[in-house]
Parts: C-alpha cells; structure tokens; sequence
C-alpha cells in the first residue's frame, strides 16, 4: 500500500522523480517489465495484514521474499508461509549492514524462533523530569508536549511534572494548555514556552531528592531570550509561494539549512513561531495530529523544543536534520546495501525454487570484514522446540483472574505481544470473543460485554489451571496459555498487571515511553531476480556472538576441509537456464509484488 | 549524523582523492533526495561525491549494477566507454538494456548512458567513443576514479600503470564477473588516513600495489589459504591473453588446454598440488560459463565495488585492499590482501 517518496530516490532504482506519490507495487510492475516484457508480475496496493491475502493466497507461490520494514507484518507472514508450507527468504538492511534468512517449515527455525531486538524505551521519569541525552528531549517534544498541544485531548499525558508532594498542580495545569480567548497567538504561545519551560522546571526543581546526584536544569523564560514582539514580515511570505502549501517556520524566519544547530533564541523563535503557524494555518488537524517525521511544521516544532528542553539540562543541542532523524526514526539506506541483499535474496530463491536444502544460508552483509569475509553466509537454525509460533509449547500466563479484565489480556497479551491480527479466544469449547468486522450483531454486542468482564466473570470462567486456547485463522495460529492466577503484581517492574512466559517477548511495553516510530510505509515486494533492489530496510539482526558466532565456524570447517559442498552447489547455481524456463512457461502469475502499509505505527529501536 | 564515524572509529584526514571542496551548501532538492545517505556518510561525502568524476569502461551486467548505485548516489559526473554493439547476451544481466536496443545499431556505452541519464537528472552521463589502450594519459586526468571490466589482462595492467603515472591521484579498479564468481581489483596508490582508536588518534597509511605488482608476486609467498578463485583468475587470465581473447571467451572445450596451463603455472610457481590450489571443478565451471554472468551476483559485485568507489572519493571508511571475491557456491564474500610477500 505504500506510495513512492522522494526519499526513496536514492536507492529504489525502479522509481523516478515524476513517480512520486504513485504506488510502488504498481510502478515497480510497469519498470520491471521494461526491460523483461514477457514475464507475469501482478501488483496489489494493498496491506499484507488484508484478510485476501489468506493461507490460500499464499499456497499458490513457490517462495516468498519478504522486504518488509516493521516487525509487525514480519510476523504476520512468517506465519502465513507457516500454515501454507511456503518457503519464506527474509530480509533487511541498515546503513552497511543487512541480514537474508531462509526459513522453511520442519527444516529451519521459523522468523519467530528468536527473540528478536526489543524497540528502545525510556522511563516515564527519564522523559518527564531527569533527561540526559538528546534523544529524552525528543521523546518529550514528540510524544508529551507536541501530543499535548496538537494530538487527541483525550488521551493520557505524563507532560506536567508533580512536585515532590504531589499536590494538585495537574488541575490548575490542565487549563495551561487551552489558548484564552483573550490572548493572540504569540501571547499563547509565550505562556506555553514558559510554562512548560520555565515553570515546569522550577517545580521539577523543588525536589530535590532528584537532585542529589544530577546536575540541576535551567529553567528558561522566553522574555531573556525574546524580549520583543516577533516581527512577522508578510512581504517576505508573499514572495515565498510555497509557504502557502507547506507552513513553515524555517521559511518564515529565513533559516535555509537544516544541518545547521540552533542557537537557543532561534530555537525559541522557531518555537513560537511554528506553534502560531500551526493554529493559523492548519486549525483544522489540530486535536488529531500525530507526529510525523514528513510534516515540516511538526519537525520543527519538536527540534525546537526538545532543544530548548536540551539547553536548559545542558544537553548539546541537534540540528533538525538529526533531530528528524531521531525522531522519525529513520532507517539508514543506500544503494549498495540493498543491491548486495537484493543479489543474495535471488540466491537463496534460487536455491529453494530447486529444492536446495543443504546450501540454505543465512548470509549477514558486514560494513567491517571478519575473518577477512565482508558477506559471511551461516548454516540455518533447526527451529526452537519452545517457540510458540511454529511449535505447539503452550505458554504461561500469569495473571489476576479477579481483576484482569477479558479485554486487557486481548490487547496486552494476544495482540501487542503474539501479534495476533484477527484472535479468537476459547476456554475450553467456549468462545469467548472473536475479532474482525463481520461478525453477526447479537454475537458481537456479546464479546464486547464479555471484553470488559474480569476473566473469573467470563462466561466459562478463566481460573488458575484453565487453558486458553488462542486462535487466528488468518495467520492460521492456535496457541494455548496455561492461566496461572496471581494477586499482586509489581506497578513498575509488570507493568500489564500480567506475565507471559514461556517465550521470550519481541517487544516489551511497560509504563514506560516508548519512543513510536514515524515510519509509515512498508513495502513486501517479490520481485523477479531483474528486479531486484526495491526495498529492504530494517534493523537487521546482525550476527550476536552467543547465538550466531560458533556457527559460522564449523560452516567454514566443513566447507574448507571438504571439498564436496562447493562442488555441489556449483552445479545447481550454474544451471540457470531450467529456472528460467519455469519462469518463462508459467502462464500463472508466479511473480507478485505486494505492497504494504500497516496503520499503525510501529516501534522501533532508536539506535 | 557522525555516529557513524565513531562506530567504524575511522576519520579520514587526507582522503586518498583530493576533491576540490567549496563552501557551497547542498540545494533542497539534494537534501530530500539524498536525506537517507546523508544520514550514512554524512554532508560533507555527499558534497565530495557531488564533485567527482568517475569513468568505468566495459558495461556488463556487473557494471552496470555499478554505474547505477553511483549514479543513485549523486557522483558529479560518469564517463562511459565501451563501443561494442548491443546484442541479446548482453541484456542477459544488463538491467540498462531494454529489449528494442537490441541490434539497435548504438553502442553499449551509448544505451546504458541513455538509461542512466534517467536515474538521476542531478549526474552528468555522458558516453566517450574511441579506445581506451590507445588514449594517452592526458585523457585519464579529468577522472577520479576509474573502473575498467570486459577487457584482457593485458589491457588492465596497462590502463592501471597509466592511471598511476598521472600526477593527480586517482582511484583505479577492475571488476569480471564469470557466472556465479566475481573478482574486484583495488588500487588506491597510497591512501593515508586517520585511525581513531579509544584515547588516540593515529595516522595510517595503506599502501596498494599496482595490478601488475599484485599479480607477480609469487605464489608461495601468499597467505596461506588464498581464495582459490584468484589463482583459477590468473590461469584463465593467462590463458585468454595468449589467445588474445576477451574475459569469458571460452568453453568447456578449452579445459585441456587449460589443465595443461595451470601445470605449467604451478611448476613455475613450485606449487606441487595443483588441484588443492585451482580445483579442476572450478575452472569447469568458470569455462562453462562463457561470458555469462549471473545477475544476483552482478548485483553483488556492483554493491561491493559502489560502496569502494563512495568511500574512496568520500574518503569516509576504511578501503577494501586489494582483492574482493564472492562465490555464490560457497555464499562467502571475501577480502584477500595481496600486496607483499608475506615474511616466512
């Protein structure tokens, strides 16, 4: 479902200028076929998670090449290829580095055997009151004040800071953020700097066991910095004709390069000024705005204030160009990378498509040679006997079945940790609840009463002992948790108010910030071995010494000492000509390109 | 956007190509087109790459992954040189090639330079007739880097010790994919650069031997444990200069001619195990091949050589010395440094 960016220029040689915009499923079909008329690609704009794309879809392909860039549809399709019995090729790449795996059903681990990397996340504390690198200030631009100011009222905002007795400063500071009538959009905008500036501080400052060991902040006024009036110089915006288009408080202060770093006042001009354009120009998105690393106006706003923020607890301050980046999270990527990934995901395609399973490779793509090899190809992992997703171990879920309600164990458990796209969810030979929109009304209007029903309540009562046993038919997974019931759980080390063991979570979410991702497109792309390079971007697991390491040791052993497996291999890489002639022959689609841009953002490690 | 630098600990100081830098900032449009590299190698690589002049002469499957990571990559110019006619192997693994070139009557370097002009509307493609073994030095000057694939040993060498006699340094490379193997050649002259370590920083210098350096040095004073595809390379390449033939003019049918040349070059080299050194099943597979090349190894070999070229002209990572290989047999991508004899 994604669309081509300018961005995506540099490296996704299919596209050019004037694509901008247009699907890249659709146009990478179009380029392709360029230069190979007479092979069949049928692109789909559409999500991966989309329920066409069933087990059914998936049986009629021979492989499957992921180039997905989030976790989530990952997943997803490692599980589709699970049930379906088709051979995945996984991928992804970093700046230098970039990782391709083969995972086929009884023969090698599945995408989930290994935990993978868990997204950063920072402490509520660390965010609110004590931050010590950049990256805490724009989390706290980005997910606490530009959410405050511009994103839904409704939702829950740890922004104003309680001093030491807690007294009731949040009810008096609720209305802070609310612009008087009576005041102009600079007045408003001054309150709200030294507020949360200014004030803020001073109250985080009157605790001073926070103190003890950690250098005090600054607080700052926006009248030492700015005593005046910002001058707006309409001429100047006329002459601009793209202001209009794109509001921005860099244009409309003449500052042209976003390499460059801020001082402090042009920090807080860039503040106010980018919070008056955003009430004048964009009213209406105002109450639904997320922060998204494209929208000019938001980038400013959040660089300008995390580096205000960053001044005032002596943190160095950060150009909007590496501010963006933290922020929007965004991935690294080169040309090469992906060319080099692209050529070792045909290889191992190849081998598949010819039944090849001894020379399987997972093949990690280095920046710096070890053991003189910048590409270092790994034997495949048997798959882990406990892992829920291509295993049948059931898992352990502890939790409070007097109090837990149905609905958090949904959310916290089968969706946000097993990944779960459409769950039902049975106790016994009852079922409980059931996901998906076309659902009879009698029976939804009963799911969702037993979604807010504590677990003991239910229908057929969840109580220590009891098997849940979890289903999606989409993802074709079932996976029991034996219930284990507890009473007490510790508020900030479990968070959820449960525990799920038996598996080692890919991402864990506590009471904590976690640092969303502004990433917003995903591209799952099989494409034919002329096409490759489209995209491959993620954070690649790059070989880990525990796991990965002794591996590669006895792959070399054995290649080095035995003559056999090179010979072997040769022969079937070399006979290129039979592949191409299924290819050609096949009057099917045999090659498709799907396009994917899952709704909600994702998480993703910082660094 | 620096931690990159401290990831790798390599600051270049005097990069091995000494492009002219001003102080004029990147446009707009560069920054969005260029915002995700930017973020790899920095503002001022991008502005060097911005600067330089790269020509590659032959276009095969393998270059022409090359020419288009650089071209993507925003290099101030690319020169194309190869005046063969277009036919229907050479759309094999050439992506720049569409069907209706075909036969076309054009050049190679004219229709790759066509698509090219394409990728990036910011690089200057343009296509030089003519041959490179006959154009003096004089023609190399205005290059920072040059690439030279589909041509004989012989050639390479020759065109590697012009490009050395310039007075301006230049980036020099080689590149033959056979099949599924490809080989990279590096020389970089005498690339000096800073190496930070923990506490200290400390200059470093690598000095690169001349194609005609590295492969003269004897075989018993190698590593041990040389890629057997760099001896298999030197017997095939002996092996097409004495027949005056192109990389990849060969069959199946030249394989006791071969046999009996890598004898030879072992008896002269004292290498008594000729087959634990170039396997016979490794030159079967190279001659079969012919001039083929297997594209998701061109890939391969194109992504190695483009991020060697970007790092010599952005003088931003430590360089490749001297040999690349990558066999899609084995799956390995390795380095071998064969520059000196190795002592003992």
């Amino acid at each position: 479902m994604d669309t081509i960016e300018v961005s995506n220029l540099n490296r996704q040689f299919l596209f050019r200028q004037h694509h901008v915009g247009q699907s890249k499923a659709k146009v990478a079909r179009d380029a392709v076929l360029r230069f190979r008329p007479h092979i069949n690609i049928t692109p789909y704009h559409s999500n991966v998670k989309d329920p066409q794309f069933n087990v059914d879809f998936f049986k009629q392909f021979n492989v499957v090449l992921n180039g997905l860039d989030n976790l989530d549809a990952r997943r997803h399709v490692n599980r589709l290829c699970l049930a379906a019995e088709v051979p995945l090729v996984e991928s992804g790449t970093t700046g230098f580095l970039g990782q391709v795996t083969v995972h086929v059903k009884g023969k090698t681990e599945c995408y989930e055997c290994q935990p993978k990397p868990t997204p950063k996340t920072y402490p509520v504390c660390t965010i609110t009151s004590t931050p010590s690198k950049f990256v805490h200030c724009i989390v706290w631009a980005k997910d606490l004040l530009f959410a405050k100011l511009f994103g839904d009222k409704n939702q829950d905002n740890d922004l104003n800071v309680h001093s030491g007795d807690g007294n009731s400063q949040s009810e008096h500071a609720q209305d802070v953020f609310v612009r008087n009538p009576h005041e102009d959009l600079e007045q408003y905008g001054r309150r709200i700097y030294d507020h949360v500036f200014g004030y803020n501080i001073e109250v985080a400052l009157t605790n001073e066991e926070t103190w003890k060991n950690r250098q005090r902040p600054r607080p700052v006024y926006i009248n030492d910095l700015l005593p005046d009036k910002l001058v707006h110089r309409n001429g100047y915006s006329e002459d601009c004709k793209t202001e209009d288009l794109t509001p921005s408080a860099m244009s409309s202060l003449n500052l042209k390069n976003p390499q460059d770093v801020w001082s402090l006042a042009e920090n807080s001009r860039i503040f106010l000024e980018s919070l008056r354009l955003f009430f004048e120009k964009r009213e209406k998105d105002i109450g639904c705005l997320t922060f998204d690393k494209d929208d000019q106006l938001a980038v400013e706003f959040v660089t300008a204030a995390a580096n205000i923020r960053a001044s005032s607890f002596g943190i160095p301050l950060h150009s909007l160009f590496e501010a963006k980046g933290i922020a929007g999270n965004i991935v690294h990527a080169v040309a090469t990378t992906n060319a080099i990934i692209a050529g070792l995901i045909v290889i191992e395609a190849i081998k598949v498509l010819q039944n090849d399973f001894e020379n399987y490779r997972m093949t990690y793509c280095l920046e710096h040679p070890s053991r003189k090899m910048l590409l270092m190809p790994v034997q495949p992992f048997e798959a882990n006997k406990s892992c829920y997703v291509c295993s049948e171990t059931p898992l352990l879920l502890e939790v409070n079945t007097n109090t837990a309600k149905l609905r958090d164990v949904v959310e916290r458990i089968v969706k946000a940790k097993l990944g779960m796209n459409l769950p039902m969810v049975m106790v016994g030979s009852t079922l409980v609840f059931e996901d998906g929109d076309d659902l009879d009304k009698d029976l939804a209007a009963n799911y969702a009463l037993n979604l807010d029903k504590v677990l003991s309540g239910l229908p057929a009562p969840v109580r220590s002992g009891t098997v849940l046993c979890l289903e999606d038919l989409q993802q074709e997974l079932v996976c029991n948790i034996n219930i284990k019931h507890r009473e007490e759980f510790d508020e900030e080390k479990e968070p959820d108010g449960m525990v799920l063991s038996g598996w080692t979570t890919p991402s864990e979410k506590g009471k904590e910030v976690a640092v969303s991702n502004g990433e917003t497109k995903a591209v799952a792309s099989v494409s034919s071995s002329e096409a490759d390079g489209d995209e491959v971007e993620t954070t690649p697991a790059v070989p880990s010494k525990k796991r990965k390491m002794p591996k590669p040791e006895r792959s070399e052993t054995a290649t080095e000492n035995d003559d056999k497996p090179q010979t072997r291999p040769s022969r079937n890489l070399s006979d290129k000509k039979s592949l191409q002639e299924i290819k050609d022959n096949d009057d099917d689609d045999d090659i498709i390109v799907l396009d994917d841009n899952p709704e909600t953002s994702k998480r993703k490690r910082i660094h | 956007m620096e931690h990159d630098d401290c990831k790798n600990n390599i600051v270049h100081r005097l990069s091995g190509l000494r492009i002219d830098m001003d102080e004029e900032e990147l446009t707009a449009q560069e920054t969005a087109l260029y915002d995700r590299q930017i973020r790899v190698w920095g503002v001022d690589a991008q502005k060097r790459l911005s600067r330089a002049h790269v020509l590659i002469s032959g276009l095969s499957g393998a270059t022409a992954e090359l020419c288009k990571n650089i071209v993507l990559a925003g290099v101030g110019s690319l020169t194309l040189v190869d005046p063969r006619p277009v036919t229907e192997d050479a759309c094999n693994a050439n992506f720049l090639i569409l069907p209706e070139n075909i036969n076309g009557g054009r050049s190679l370097a004219d229709v790759c330079c066509e698509s090219l002009k394409d990728f990036n509307p910011m690089v200057r493609v343009s296509a030089e007739k003519g041959d490179l073994m006959q154009s003096d030095g004089e023609f190399f000057n205005k290059f920072d880097v040059v690439v030279i694939s589909c041509c004989s040993s012989k050639a390479k060498k020759l065109i590697n010790e012009k490009c050395r006699k310039r007075s301006r340094r230049m980036a020099f490379y080689t590149v033959e994919c056979r099949d599924s193997c490809g080989e990279i050649f590096v020389d970089l002259q005498n690339y000096t650069y800073m190496q930070k370590s923990s506490d200290d920083t400390a200059e470093c210098q690598l000095d690169f031997p001349s194609l005609e350096e590295a492969i003269s040095i004897p075989w018993m004073d190698l590593p041990r444990k040389v890629s057997k595809l760099f001896f298999a390379m030197r017997v095939l390449d002996m092996f097409e200069s004495s027949k005056e033939r192109n990389p990849g003019e060969t069959s199946i049918s030249d394989l006791p001619e071969i046999l009996k040349l890598r004898e030879e070059m072992c008896n002269a080299q004292s290498v008594k195990d000729y087959d634990s050194l170039v396997p016979q099943s490794l030159l079967e597979r190279l001659l079969a091949a012919g001039t083929k090349e297997h594209p998701p190894v061109c890939a391969i070999l194109g992504g190695i050589l483009g991020q060697e070229v970007i790092k010599a002209i952005s003088g931003k990572g430590g360089p490749l010395k001297n040999f690349f290989y990558f066999d899609a047999a084995d799956g390995k991508g390795v380095i071998e440094d064969i520059s000196k004899p190795h002592a003992g």
